[in-house]
């Protein structure tokens, strides 16, 4: 075992350059279990090029990636996925011809497989709690943005991910469904862990225990939210700039 | 499967069957033919219909399904049977070595990739000509043609050996794609990045579902071979790739009846153009143009979009 037990993720010395540009390096990133950890930083700071070393879509240049204990960091993606590692995208990326039901049986039946009654019943959980109960046998490209967004959600808690990474989740909500949101992930904060890439702080300040700041690809700050607020290079390179909020 | 989707294909088939006392000797003749040329472009909607992988090299497989069928009758007197099941392995056999190969590439690298496999096939069979009979084909010996006590050559044989076989294929096209594998080549079609990310391996899918494409592709060649004693080297050639794709689309991609529908189509189209005008390729030209325009699902799609969402 390479963790202590209640660790799930770590990452030592990663690092990802695109020709000349260096997006991620050095990032020596340690997730708990169960708990709700999120990253931030300004446009550009390496958080999507990240996440996307952790699920497997990058490659990283040097570096290594631990899940639950193994050493995934040459492991394909759909293989990271089969160890537990779940994934939804930052730019909505739904099986849009298909039915809702069928976005989510898909990432349900490859846990479940053929039991068409338990796949069945784990499609109408995870469409009920992010509320599209009532959408299920709607072709999901005719969905509206946001509720393509919880589309993409529920399809990440159909896989019952022991880790669920979600880029960017709230972006294009409105205000009332980013409350049921945080409801949401609360309630899933006590059987998963979640990484969660956010640009909305008073979602972030409220839902993570933990944050981690990534400012030009490299780590900047790690703390509690409070301990975040308070840090001067954060509020410098990030929070006290209006911008930064703004733009996305 | 439902019983609705299992109804209005052995619906098809009944119908098929019923044709065979009814139709009249020159049509007759045409349905069987459309009947196998129908399992070829049954096989060729698994990959491109409901796969999305775009294939321009089909033809390789249906003609390593008609030469593996008939070489074996041809040189070592091997019957229908066990020589159509030699041309089946061989198009799974092809199929799987072009697959391994074509699959590092996607989209416009795959079309160019499947053409040039083909085109290298089609040339092997012209090199090869003391063995293959290059470009003049050969007649499958008639005494190969027979299966047990049943004639190949009769007409009215044929036609039941080519309704067994296309619906067998018919069959297995239909239980596939309900089945969550065929959900899943479906997922691929539409998004391949989301199903990697939904912990499916995308890389041996989309070979599998171009190995089943090939070997029905091939079954189909092997059974033409057989049933109407030619074997020859257009077959393998650019156009009746071209024919696969044409029939699939005009009945409608990722539709279990439109490859049948499609090729009834476009065989009755021509056969009447024929007859209007020696131009006929022009007719067919101009209605696959319309068909395009307005119907751009083809005719099954179409009909599906409209009134029967649940189509298969």
């Amino acid at each position: 075992m390479r963790h202590a037990s209640d660790v799930i993720l770590t990452t030592e010395a990663l690092g990802k350059s695109f020709d000349g540009l260096r997006a991620n390096n050095d990032i020596n990133f340690t997730l708990k279990k169960n708990r709700v950890h999120a990253l931030i930083g300004p446009n550009g700071a390496g958080k999507t090029t990240f996440v996307s070393m952790l699920i497997g879509r990058l490659e990283p240049t040097d570096g290594a990636i631990w899940f639950d204990g193994k050493n995934v960091t040459e492991m394909p993606a759909h293989r990271r996925v089969a160890q537990g590692m779940g994934y939804t995208f930052q730019i909505t990326s739904v099986f849009a011809r298909l039915s809702c039901h069928e976005n989510v049986a898909l990432a349900a039946r490859r846990r479940l497989g053929r039991n068409r009654a338990a796949v069945d019943e784990a499609v109408a959980r995870a469409l009920g709690r992010v509320g599209l109960g009532e959408r299920a046998e709607e072709v999901a490209g005719d969905l509206s943005y946001g509720h393509q967004r919880l589309l993409e959600i529920a399809m990440g808690l159909a896989s019952m991910p022991r880790l669920l990474i979600l880029d960017e989740p709230t972006q294009g909500l409105a205000e009332s469904e980013i409350a049921a949101f945080k409801a949401l992930i609360r309630e899933l904060s006590s059987e998963t862990t979640i990484l969660l890439i956010e640009h909305n702080m008073s979602v972030v300040m409220e839902l993570a225990d933990e944050i981690t700041v990534l400012n030009f690809g490299e780590i900047l700050a790690h703390g509690t939210a409070a301990e975040i607020h308070a840090n001067p290079a954060v509020q410098a390179a990030y929070l006290g700039t209006e911008t930064a909020d703004a733009e996305d | 499967m439902t019983r609705k989707d299992l109804i209005t294909h052995l619906g098809l088939i009944a119908v098929l069957f019923a044709l065979h006392f009814l139709l009249p000797t020159y049509h007759h003749g045409i349905f069987a033919r459309v009947m196998v040329l129908a399992v070829y472009a049954i096989g060729y909607n698994i990959a491109f219909g409901y796969t999305g992988l775009l294939s321009l090299g089909h033809a390789m497989f249906f003609g390593a399904g008609m030469y593996g069928m008939g070489l074996a009758a041809y040189h070592f007197a091997i019957p229908a049977l066990p020589a159509w099941l030699i041309g089946v392995g061989c198009a799974a056999l092809l199929s799987l070595v072009v697959g391994l190969l074509a699959l590092r590439t996607q989209d416009v690298s795959f079309m160019i990739v499947t053409l040039m496999f083909a085109q290298a096939a089609y040339l092997i069979i012209l090199y090869f000509s003391e063995f293959t009979r290059g470009d003049d084909g050969f007649v499958v010996p008639s005494d190969m043609r027979a299966i047990g006590p049943w004639d190949l050559s009769d007409e009215s044989t044929r036609y039941i050996v080519a309704l067994i076989l296309f619906s067998g294929a018919l069959m297995i096209s239909l239980w596939l794609v309900r089945q969550p594998f065929g959900r899943v080549l479906v997922a691929l079609r539409e998004n391949e990045e989301r199903a990697r990310l939904l912990g499916y391996d995308t890389g041996r899918r989309k070979l599998a579902s171009l190995v089943i494409s090939g070997t029905i592709s091939g079954a189909a060649g092997a059974a033409y071979a057989g049933l109407f004693g030619y074997v020859g080297a257009s077959f393998a050639g650019v156009q009746y790739s071209i024919f696969a794709l044409l029939w699939v689309l005009l009945g409608g991609a990722g539709t279990v009846l439109g490859p049948f529908i499609g090729t009834l189509f476009m065989f009755y189209l021509i056969d009447l153009a024929t007859e209007v005008t020696e131009a006929y390729m022009l007719i067919a030209g101009v209605a696959l143009v319309l068909l395009t325009l307005f119907a751009p699902q083809g005719i099954v799609g179409e009909i599906r979009r409209r009134l029967w969402k649940d189509l298969p």
